[in-house]
């Protein structure tokens, strides 16, 4: 029965940006386990949905629970633990070296000193850039940069991962070796939520694609089929802007 | 041109301003902690959400700002033994630094609120995505960050602190300006005086920036300056 537990469950979500209404009623289960892409046109409420389940926006209408648990404010830092955050601006502690990125959370959640450094010693060998751990976000590339975030939110060993457009901030060349580290963790069994353009990493990776848009899920399934034969005018729209550029 | 020269430089070498300096450095020192600690409490509190603390700063801030210096320091001294009839009576000294001091925190709560705020937005997210406290985020991620944008404003709030001992002159704290009118008021060479005060305190300044580099020095920890 527990292994039954979706990880994230929507149920009627909603949420206003003043007047205007970012998400509109979603309901959306994600199993333990489950990569789930999340695509959309700028303005659909993708970003939005992603960032409600850990409490960086805050859903007005309807519920959220994550592992069985209901996200109000006082569950926020029970939730906040199980759920690691990638950003599209990585959001790095520019004063603290990478190594100290990744110990200063667990150390101010209790874990001795000593196995906060063995954590980060472990993710950042997993990402590939442990060479780089004394040094400053600033001298990184900007695929290291987002690499080190993702050791960052691993060393606080979460059960679910969100990307919130994770390589839209990088220089093409760099696009692949941050979403090669996000195929290795896909890989190990991480429940993975991803906002993305990526389609190619979709298909690879996902298990389930979301399209939303004007903040209700349009059409949702296998990625394949998904973008391969889109049903709905607003899919076929945005595969085809998306082609294009 | 009537300046007595050789008076001058007598005067700058001499050691008639030696204590009166001490006492204008350890006077700015304990006033700027005062309106650090004050200002750093003030900014935190404004940038918190705890918004029904929000007023009384902004009052403070108000009331402190509005009030010329010289008036604030009269009131610690005079003003304080009138109203309390006495109980109160602090010396001229304790006046003047609790007037500079509580002056001067009104002005740092605005620096150190502009430095918070000056922090990313991002940074708050991530901090929070960590599930790290809010102390701890401000601790180690905010105010690390904060205190860097607020060192140079804070600098000219040391010159002005620094500045205004010379107000003191006028509740008798023995400072660089009393001395000065004290030697003066009987030699009559009054600029050729001032002259060696203008040193003194351009002395003690540019001690101070010499500080202030050091210290910004180690709060760029990590970054790039703009024309690397």
């Amino acid at each position: 029965m527990m292994s039954q537990l979706p990880a994230i469950q929507f149920d009627k979500v909603s949420k206003w940006y003043g007047s205007h209404q970012v998400l509109r009623s979603i309901c959306l289960d994600i199993k333990k386990n489950e990569k789930i892409v999340i695509c959309g046109p700028s303005g659909s409420g993708k970003s939005t949905l992603i960032r409600c389940v850990n409490w960086l926006e805050r859903h007005e209408a309807g519920d959220i629970s994550v592992n069985g648990v209901g996200l109000n404010r006082n569950t926020v830092n029970l939730v906040r633990r199980d759920i690691g955050m990638v950003f599209q601006s990585f959001n790095l502690f520019p004063h603290l070296t990478i190594e100290e990125n990744c110990t200063v959370a667990p150390v101010s959640a209790g874990i001795p000193r000593g196995e906060a450094r063995e954590r980060a010693d472990r993710y950042l060998k997993r990402v590939h850039i442990e060479g780089h751990a004394r040094k400053f976000p600033s001298e990184l590339s900007g695929g290291q940069q987002q690499r080190a975030a993702i050791a960052r939110a691993l060393c606080m060993e979460p059960k679910i991962m969100l990307f919130d457009e994770p390589t839209s901030a990088l220089d093409p060349e760099m696009v692949q070796e941050v979403l090669d580290t996000m195929i290795g963790l896909a890989e190990v069994g991480m429940t993975m939520i991803c906002v993305t353009h990526e389609i190619g990493f979709a298909r690879r990776v996902a298990d389930r694609a979301v399209f939303i848009d004007g903040g209700e899920i349009v059409e949702e399934g296998a990625p394949g089929d998904l973008f391969e034969a889109p049903r709905t005018r607003r899919l076929k729209d945005f595969l085809r802007h998306i082609s294009k550029s | 041109m009537h300046f007595d020269v050789a008076y001058f430089v007598e005067l700058l070498f001499s050691t008639k301003f030696l204590s009166a300096v001490w006492s204008v450095v350890w006077i700015t020192i304990i006033s700027m902690m005062i309106g650090v600690i004050i200002g750093t409490i003030g900014g935190i509190v404004l940038t918190s959400p705890l918004p029904w603390l929000h007023p009384f700063v902004r009052g403070y801030v108000a009331v402190y700002r509005g009030i010329p210096v010289l008036v604030q320091i009269v009131f610690w001294y005079n003003g304080l033994a009138a109203i309390t009839g006495g109980a109160i009576n602090l010396p001229a000294i304790a006046a003047g630094i609790l007037a500079l001091g509580v002056n001067e925190g009104a002005y740092m709560t605005e620096i150190v609120r502009s430095g918070i705020t000056a922090v990313d937005r991002g940074q708050r997210e991530a901090s929070q995505a960590l599930d790290m406290s809010y102390w701890a985020m401000m601790r180690k991620i905010v105010l690390p960050q904060a205190i860097r944008v607020a060192i140079p404003p804070t600098g000219n709030e040391v010159i002005n602190v620094l500045k205004n001992t010379t107000l003191l002159f006028l509740i008798a704290v023995p400072e660089i300006f009393g001395t000065a009118v004290n030697i003066y008021s009987q030699n009559f060479k009054y600029f050729e005086v001032l002259c060696v005060v203008a040193i003194w305190y351009i002395l003690i300044a540019g001690c101070y920036a010499l500080i202030q580099a050091a210290i910004e020095k180690k709060f760029n920890r990590g970054r790039k300056t703009l024309f690397a």
